[in-house]
């Protein structure tokens, strides 16, 4: 649930001058910043650093032999670990199933609320609630949703003479889709307030200038809409793409990787090997294949948008 | 949207925005609604969508069943104490990257936006080592520490906007008068910063509040865990267990973060589309 990034207050610009020069750091500055500073460098920074080195180590918990160094002993057997690349392989679904029909659907709703409708209070207010719960209790929520027998969506099913429903989270067909649905649910509010503020960044003279030109509503947004929100577009997508790759609590809590493994997203199978199995080295080759794959695939994602110019 | 929608079009604006409004709250709607049913109705194969019996067994059944009183009180330890720690170490920090330019901002800033991409077992493993040497697993003030650092992003993130909206002259002024760096940060900016620092301590309440995968892997008794990881135990092995319990529990959970949030979303969407609109 972090959002840093896309929902922080933006403060106002300096004027022309820029900020005042101060002096160049000095001891008030690094006592302003030490507090935070060794914190961070303690239990942030140096465990990463801990973590990519243990990834080359045979480290296992509750051993009484010392851990030894391997090499890359562990990425080979990554390599050939079809059961992690089938969590990664899920992971990235995953995470583009959720994040694209997110973005649709956030950018809808934020078009619906930028407009002027009587219900924008009501949206504002429910768009709150996925927001703030913690991912555990959405897993719960939505288990209740899915239960074959009491759950309101067989029930559902069953009035509109669908069938007799089915069995939603321990499907294997059904699955993947089923918590696919939970994480757009769960990440509306944010994409949908991001791209709202891009929205209102739009110039609303632009827009009237294109009507009078007699524009159509698609070309409106094309051709003004569009541009103005595709920097806050870029961003809280690139993050949505992140977060939902390295996602954790909201499966774990729906399927807990189930059925068969159908939605072991890496983060579960890196944590189950990490603390059911006791393997940190091996684990932890994981997290750095999930970060190298997560930055070449945002690299060339924000290489394409950015450099491709218009291609709307 | 447009200067001239029509009325068809408007009409179709309002059916999308109910078909929103619905999916945004039928499970929320759900899980209140099946926190009130009684077991029977619950057991019915037919469910109904709200209940025809309201009933309050299920909150004292959920109290009954695991020790929820305790893991609130460890929740809310967690939470406040992650909350205030967090926000009197970043509020200088955050001072220093919003006034100054230099190689440490641009590196701090850095680090704020790479935090975002690690998955968080490759932190977890290194911190689970440590603070096994320190003796503190199962320790509150273990997840503390992992929490204040795990804040600290977001809230240097959002405290540096909130100096930025601080006028500069005001500080100028301070500092031709003889005031020194300090001085100026504490009687000059802070007051100003004073609704900013309370928004990100909230903030970061909320976030520790509702945080998982730290607490499940650091804490190992059910003395010692947070609501979420105790909420799990509802689920049981095999599938959901209670389901009215469940939900009541639940509920009960999402509370706080709730009211809390509804108390400063004003703060965290409106300072975002003001500062959107200003540039």
């Amino acid at each position: 649930m972090t959002l840093t990034g896309v929902v922080a207050p933006q403060g106002r610009k300096h004027p022309p001058g820029g900020p005042p020069e101060r002096r160049r750091r000095d001891g008030a500055t690094w006592f302003l910043v030490l507090p935070a500073l060794i914190p961070i460098l303690l239990l942030s920074v140096g465990p990463l650093l801990y973590g990519i080195a243990l990834a080359f180590t045979d480290a296992q918990s509750g051993r009484t032999r010392s851990t030894r160094w391997i090499g890359a002993l562990n990425f080979q057997d990554l390599l050939h670990d079809t059961l992690f690349w089938d969590s990664f392989r899920i992971g990235l679904l995953w995470a583009v199933g959720v994040t694209v029909p997110q973005f649709v659907l956030a950018l809808g709703l934020a078009l619906l609320l930028n407009a002027n409708l009587r219900m924008r209070w009501l949206a504002r207010a429910l768009a709150i609630i996925p927001w703030a719960m913690p991912e555990v209790v959405v897993g719960i929520m939505w288990r209740l949703v899915y239960n074959p027998d009491a759950g309101i969506l067989n029930e559902t099913v069953r009035d509109l003479g669908l069938g007799d429903g089915r069995d939603w989270l321990t499907g294997p067909a059904t699955a993947l889709p089923a918590v696919i649905l939970v994480g757009i649910w769960a990440g509306m509010p944010q994409t949908t307030v991001a791209l709202l503020a891009g929205l209102q960044n739009t110039p609303h003279e632009l827009h009237e200038a294109a009507a009078l030109d007699g524009a159509g509503a698609w070309r409106r947004f094309r051709t003004v809409t569009w541009p103005a929100i595709r920097p806050v577009a870029l961003a809280i997508s690139a993050l949505n793409f992140i977060w939902n790759f390295n996602s954790f609590a909201l499966v774990y809590v729906l399927t807990s990787g189930g059925p068969g493994g159908r939605t072991r997203l890496p983060m579960l199978f890196a944590y189950e090997e990490a603390f059911r199995y006791g393997q940190f080295g091996y684990a932890a080759a994981m997290g750095c294949v999930m970060v190298a794959v997560i930055s070449v695939i945002l690299a060339v994602f924000l290489a394409g948008r950015l450099g491709g110019g218009e291609d709307a | 949207m447009s200067p001239r929608t029509g009325g068809a079009a408007r009409t179709g604006q309002y059916a999308a925005l109910v078909c929103y409004l619905v999916f945004l709250a039928f499970p929320f709607l759900w899980l209140i609604s099946t926190a009130f049913k009684p077991a029977r109705e619950l057991g019915s194969l037919h469910p109904t969508w709200l209940p025809e019996d309201p009933t309050l067994d299920n909150f004292r059944q959920a109290f009954d069943e695991q020790p929820l009183l305790r893991a609130a009180a460890n929740s809310l330890t967690a939470a406040l104490c992650a909350a205030l720690i967090a926000v009197v170490i970043a509020t200088p920090m955050a001072y220093v990257m919003a006034r100054h330019r230099g190689r440490l901002s641009t590196a701090a800033t850095g680090w704020v936006v790479i935090s975002q991409a690690f998955p968080f077992v490759l932190v977890i493993i290194p911190l689970f080592l440590v603070l096994k040497n320190l003796h503190l697993i199962n320790s509150l003030w273990g997840l503390i520490m992992v929490y204040v650092v795990w804040s600290l992003p977001f809230a240097l993130w959002m405290l540096a906007g909130y100096v930025r909206a601080v006028p500069p002259e005001l500080e100028e002024a301070a500092a031709v008068d003889g005031a020194g760096k300090a001085r100026i940060l504490v009687s000059v900016t802070a007051p100003l910063l004073a609704p900013g620092i309370v928004a990100t301590a909230l903030f970061a309440f909320i976030t520790a509040w509702n945080e998982f995968f730290f607490a499940l892997v650091l804490l190992k008794t059910p003395e010692k865990q947070t609501l979420p990881v105790v909420l799990t135990h509802f689920l049981g092995a095999e599938g959901v267990a209670d389901l009215g319990p469940l939900a009541a529990a639940a509920a009960l959970a999402t509370l706080p973060s709730l009211l809390l949030f509804a108390f400063i979303q004003k703060r965290i969407t409106g300072g975002l589309t003001t500062g959107a609109v200003k540039h």
